[in-house]
């Protein structure tokens, strides 16, 4: 998987509010979402969030893999990601 | 120390004198009255608790300048003015006109010029854009009907179809360009802007110019929320540099000296920011300015002082307006004194 860098000034409160300041849009983050956007700050890679998720959640690789992927979309669409 | 300000229609169309009191008001330092110059007796800021300490009524700027000069000396006999802060666009050129005559009788302006207004005027503003390789959208300048028509040579459908001064329609097609370009000939006057209609979102920077050059500080927003009439109604501040070095470029280029808000779009296509509209004075949400850690309304009247003021090298992100409506109770006792004597 491609590795990706949340941009600095991004950021997530405890709760999964998640503010981007260079465009003012807020979004709200359910507790899967913030797991992984919390890992994506901390340099995870790929293989480690979907460990981590796998076993926070007793999912299937696969089925997160490809979940994982889709939100990873989302993120660059908005901005809230770019490749590192 | 003694300022007069205008533009205290804090109505469903701001202007900026309520949040420019109010900022000055708590300015590092401030010590003084503010005074509020107004047009209708109606005026919400006239009725509003802790902001101006006095109000005069002016004459509106159509009646001509002579009367507008002849009314401040008066207000000018009682209260001693140091300062006065224009805040609307349709009086400022007459301000702009006025300022020599009334920095000989001691009260001080911080306006641009004549020539600083005209440059960034709906109607130049593409020439002074592309002349500085700033993204500006493709702009024909109608002057008669005949122009009209010849939109189809040069844009496809959607465009916006702008007053001089004010208002702004978007057309689908031909008949809707036309009705529009009808209501703002009417309305304002030749000539009627065409132009591109770039799809994407609104960004605007509230920014001070010392008129030497430099920016004196700047802050970008994010309107949240937009009235039917367009005006922001909530807005956030954003970490932008992009938008900073327009801003900055433009403030250079022109040697503004005045507050001013820039308008941009960022297209939804291209990723890019165009220069809208450079309003030529503070817009109703300037308080957002100091707010966010930029005291600019206060800057401008130690400039406008004579005082050398540090530029400001830094705000906060993330810090949101949200503005109100607050019914104010008055008596038609206090109504009278505004209404009949022009003073209160």
């Amino acid at each position: 998987m491609t590795n990706y860098i949340v941009p600095q000034n991004v950021a997530i409160s405890d709760s999964g509010f998640l503010f981007q300041p260079a465009t003012g849009e807020s979004y709200t983050l359910n507790e899967i979402g913030k797991l992984i956007f919390k890992m994506l700050q901390s340099n995870s890679s790929g293989e480690q969030i979907i460990e981590k998720v796998c076993e926070e959640y007793d999912a299937e690789a696969k089925s997160v893999e490809r979940d994982l992927e889709d939100f990873i979309t989302q993120l660059k669409h908005y901005s809230l990601l770019k490749l590192s | 120390m003694n300022i007069a300000v205008t533009g205290l229609n804090a109505t469903d169309n701001p202007g900026p004198g309520v949040p420019l009191i109010r900022s000055i008001r708590e300015g590092e330092g401030f010590s003084g009255n503010l005074i509020g110059l107004i047009y209708d007796s109606l005026e919400p800021g006239i009725y509003m608790k802790d902001i101006a300490s006095k109000c005069y009524l002016i004459p509106y700027p159509s009646s001509g300048l002579e009367q507008l000069y002849q009314r401040i000396l008066q207000i000018h006999e009682k209260e001693k003015l140091d300062l006065i802060i224009p805040c609307l666009d349709s009086e400022l050129y007459g301000f702009a006109k006025l300022q020599d005559r009334l920095s000989a009788i001691g009260i001080k302006t911080f306006l641009p010029t004549i020539d600083q207004l005209n440059i960034r005027a709906k109607d130049n503003l593409f020439d002074f854009c592309k002349s500085n390789g700033i993204n500006v959208p493709k702009n024909i300048l109608a002057n008669s009907l005949q122009d009209m028509y010849s939109i189809p040579n040069n844009f496809n459908y959607p465009i916006a179809v702008k007053g001089i001064f004010y208002d702004a329609y978007i057309a689908n097609n031909f008949e809707e360009a036309l009705t529009a370009f009808n209501k703002l000939r009417v309305k304002w006057g030749y000539p009627i802007i065409l132009q591109e209609f770039i799809r994407g979102d609104e960004f605007n920077v509230v920014a001070l110019g010392d008129g030497k050059g430099n920016m004196v500080g700047a802050v970008p927003m994010r309107k949240l929320y937009i009235t039917d009439k367009g005006k922001g109604w909530a807005g956030v501040t954003l970490d932008n540099p992009i938008l900073m070095e327009i801003s900055k470029k433009v403030i250079e280029k022109v040697k503004w000296r005045s507050g001013m808000e820039l308008e941009f779009i960022k297209s939804a296509e291209t990723g890019e920011y165009y220069l809208l509209e450079i309003n030529p004075r503070f817009p109703a949400w300037v308080y957002l300015a100091p707010s966010a850690g930029q005291n600019l309304p206060y800057a401008l009247v130690r400039l406008a002082m004579g005082e050398d003021v540090e530029p400001f090298t830094n705000y906060t992100s993330g810090i949101i307006f949200v503005r109100s409506s607050w019914d104010l109770i008055t008596s038609i006792k206090e109504y009278e004194k505004i209404a009949t004597f022009g003073e209160y």
